[in-house]
Parts: C-alpha cells; structure tokens; sequence
C-alpha cells in the first residue's frame, strides 16, 4: 500500500432508517492512541455512528476502515458473519446501559467470551478476570451478580467485560449518562486510566468537561453531520460555527 | 364393608413399584419437555421456514389433540411403520413432547422478552448469534419462566396416569391391579392420592429451591 495505513477510517458514511436520513456522509478518521469525543443533542446520530463502527447499526453507504481491513465488506452471508465476529473482538462497546449479563457473576462476565471464543482455560480466564477486575478497582467484587452492584460499579464491570477481549478500540456510548452524578467519576476515572494507557478510544458523552479532558479531538454532531470539529480547547472556546456555539450555550444553561 | 385400611401393608411394595415408576416416567418427561420446549422454541423463532414446517406440524398436533390419542398414536401407530417402542419409552415421549409445545410457547414469549442490549453487547464481544443464543439469551429466558414451567410439570406428573393405558405399571395403574386383587378401591385410590400429593409437595420444593437459587441472578 502507497499510502500510511489508517487506524480508523469512515467513508463517506450514510445511514437511513427508512425514509429518515441519520447519518449523511460522514468522514473521519482516528489514529491510533488517539481519544476523539463525539458531542450533539440527542437524536443527531452519535449512537447510529458509533455503532456502524462494528456493524452493530449496518451502514446503508460508504465504507467503515480498521486497521486497511474493511468492516463492513460485501461477503456471502456465512462468511461475512465469520468476518465481522473477528473484527468485533477487536472493537470494545459499553453501553449506557451496561447491558451486563444479569445471571452471571462479574468474572463470568469478564470470562464469558474469551473462554469461548480464544479458548483459555479456566485458570487462565480466572487470571484475566483478577487482572481486568483489578484494573477498573473490582476485583473484590469479582463473584457478585450485576443485580447486587451500583451503577457505577456495574458499569466498571461491563469496561472489564470489554477490555478483556484485549480490542484495539473501545467505543463508548454515553457510559455515564444512566448513573447517579455521584456515581460518574468513578467511571470516568477508570476511562481517564485507559486514556494514560493510550487506548484508542472513541468516545459519545454529554459531559463537556469530561470530553475537554480526556479527548484530543471532538466532534460535533447535528442532524447527521459532523458540523465542526477540533482540539477540545478550540471547540469548546472558540467554536467557529452557529450551530456549534447554539448548542454549547443551551447546554451551559441546561448544567446550571 | 366398612373401610379398612391394615390391609394396605400387604401391597406396599406393589404400589411403591407404581411410585417408582411414576417419579421415573415425570422426570424423564420433565427433561425431555424441558430440552425439547428450548429446541422448539428457538426453530419457531429462528430457523428457517422449511424447517419450521414440520415442527408446526407437530406443534399442532401435540396442542390441537388428546393426550391420550398421541400415546397411542405412539404406542400402536409407530409399530405399523417399524417403531416398535416398549411402553415406557412412548410414553416418556408422549407425555414429554406434548409437554415441550406447552413450554415452548412459554419459552418463545420470555426469550422476545429479554433486552435486546443483551443479544448486542454478546455481539459486540463476538459471539456469533447462536452462541449469544445459547450463553446469554436463553439461560435468561428460561430463568424467567421456571414458574409457569413448574406448574406445566405438575399437570405432567397429574397425565402421567394416563400411560397406564398402554400398559405401564405407575402408580394408578398398580392401585388398580391391587383393587382389582381385595375389592378395596377407596383405600388404594386414597393410597396413590397421597403419593400423587406428596411426589407434588417434592416437585414444589425443587422449584421453589432452583427460584432461590436464581434470584439473585436476574
Ligand atoms: N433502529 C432505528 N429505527 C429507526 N430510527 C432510528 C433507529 N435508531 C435510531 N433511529 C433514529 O435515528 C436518529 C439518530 O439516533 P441516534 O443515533 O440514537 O442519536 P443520538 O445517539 O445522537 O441521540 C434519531 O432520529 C432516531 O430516532
Ligand atoms: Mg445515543
């Protein structure tokens, strides 16, 4: 290849539900290491963008990138499935939800698809659960039920869960926007650790502060676009376009 | 006559025998209808439709017909075509089909019950989706029906009695043999009643332990 090989790439991203345009020809790229936040009002696409990035929301155009393997390539259906359950090990998610597997405790959570789908051994898996759990500040809770942790706790769980199937990538959507406030910065520490490791991350959040902190570059979405885009002191200071100083101002309002 | 129940004694081990083979023909059945209602479920919801064909067939006729005519469709029927099934297994199979399209029916609501942020976050760590299926999405299902599931193992145990007319020796069936000896029906009925009764009390006790056991995984 002529070219440097990109991490991430999106092309000219399109999604429609229906009649309804989500995402109108989004590009970007990421590097590796690199933090990007993804800021807009709620409905603008982050979601959709973010989880076309495995495939989880198929796009309907334009072509998702990791690491010069396309993700979301023309395959026959036996082998596209094959395909895109390797790439996703790559890619980690955490949900708003949590969505941690309610009948299994916090180191089947964390074991649960690596014993299945690498192979280890139980004391293996148990090795990387001590680890993983250890790492988010878990580890004493590691024979507990998500349905006898907090929010917090339970989503410090699910990065866990995610970081054990060692990705490349980690995709958060909105990890802290279903907790408690006081619960928040326990989950945005563990993100801030994973940021001094130089995950690649990239990260949906309404919280600005949290975005201005952590992230090299951020986005602003609106009504399926990228309006603008930046080093965060740049957007968040001096953003250049309407929309983006509409939606930063009413958002202030809306914190106080 | 009057009542006289010292003579129960004396067939004891006739009726125990009977006892014996009630609990074994339950919980074979119980197993079978069990396993059988998860397989039925996911080809309702999953499987192809030519595949599915089939199985609505039998799902209707398990559903739309006597228990009573399935036994011994499978008894005497399956022998014209060369399955020649001693009478305890067909009726195991009777009693354990006819049960698994009752709890297929309760297993396909709950498995569309479950949140689909599960079957996604499986799928984002890449499981493929029978293997979200298997690990995540059932073992969940089924936990929320272990209720109604427990109640259709009861009515099992209850229909059980009726292998006795292909010939199986459970419980009811032994408590006629020994009538049919003393001439003592309420007795022996009230005998095979209080086995029925207690084999019931064992059956509610192991599901209200495995509900236990479940609850605090939900
Ligand atoms: N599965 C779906 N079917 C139809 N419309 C959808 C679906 N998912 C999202 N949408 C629509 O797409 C738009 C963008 O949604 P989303 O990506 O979730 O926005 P955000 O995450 O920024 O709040 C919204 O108008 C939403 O209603
Ligand atoms: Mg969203």
């Amino acid at each position: 290849m002529s070219e440097q090989t990109k991490f991430v790439e999106i092309r000219h991203a399109q999604k429609s539900f229906g009649s309804l345009e989500v995402l109108k020809d989004i590009s970007l790229n990421v590097e590796r290491g690199q933090i990007v936040g993804i800021i807009g009002s709620s409905g603008s696409g982050k979601s959709t963008l973010l989880r076309a990035i495995n495939d989880l929301s198929p796009l309907t155009g334009g072509e998702i990138w990791l690491e010069g393997v396309q993700v979301n390539k023309t395959l026959p259906h036996r082998q596209y499935e094959t395909h895109i359950n390797a790439m996703r090990q790559q890619v980690g998610m955490v949900f708003q939800h949590f969505n941690l597997f309610p009948h299994m405790t916090a180191r089947e959570n964390v074991t649960m698809a690596p014993k299945l789908l690498k192979g280890l051994s139980q004391a293996d898996a148990d090795k990387l659960a001590e680890e993983q759990l250890d790492k988010v500040g878990m580890l004493e809770r590691i024979d507990y039920y998500p349905s006898q942790l907090s929010g917090g706790q339970k989503q410090r769980v699910a990065i866990a869960r995610a970081l054990a199937m060692k990705p490349k990538l980690m995709l958060f959507d909105e990890a802290t926007s279903a907790l408690d406030p006081e619960l928040v910065e326990e989950v945005n520490l563990v993100m801030k650790k994973l940021a001094e490791e130089h995950m690649t991350m990239i990260i949906v959040t309404h919280e600005m502060d949290f975005a201005a902190s952590v992230c090299d570059r951020v986005l602003f979405m609106d009504q399926g676009v990228v309006v603008e885009e930046g080093p965060p002191e740049v957007l968040f200071k001096n953003p250049t376009q309407t929309r983006t100083r509409e939606f930063l101002r009413k958002h202030l309002e809306g914190a106080n | 006559m009057g009542l006289d129940f010292s003579i129960i004694p004396k067939y004891m081990d006739i009726i125990l025998l009977g006892v014996a083979w009630t609990i074994g023909i339950t919980v074979s059945a119980a197993l079978l209808s069990f396993i059988g209602g998860i397989i039925f479920a996911v080809i309702a919801l999953y499987a192809h439709w030519i595949i599915r064909q089939p199985f609505r067939l039998i799902e209707w006729v398990f559903m739309g017909t006597p228990l009573l005519l399935q036994l011994f469709l499978i008894y005497f029927g399956l022998v014209q075509i060369g399955i020649d099934l001693p009478a305890f297994i067909a009726g195991i199979i009777g009693l354990g089909l006819h049960f698994a399209v009752y709890n297929s029916e309760l297993i396909q609501t709950a498995i569309l019950a479950v949140d689909k942020g599960q079957m996604e976050a499986a799928r984002t760590l890449g499981l493929s989706r029978g293997q979200a299926l298997r690990k995540v999405v059932i073992p969940q299902a089924v936990r929320d029906v272990i209720p109604p599931i427990g109640n259709n193992m009861i009515a099992l145990l209850k229909d059980s009695a009726l292998v006795s007319v292909i010939g199986v020796s459970e419980l009811t069936l032994s408590a006629q043999r020994v009538i049919g000896k003393t001439y003592r029906p309420f007795e022996f009925y009230i005998l095979a009643a209080g086995f029925y009764y207690v084999i019931n009390l064992c059956m509610e006790w192991v599901q209200h332990k495995i509900e236990r056991r479940i609850s605090i995984s939900r």
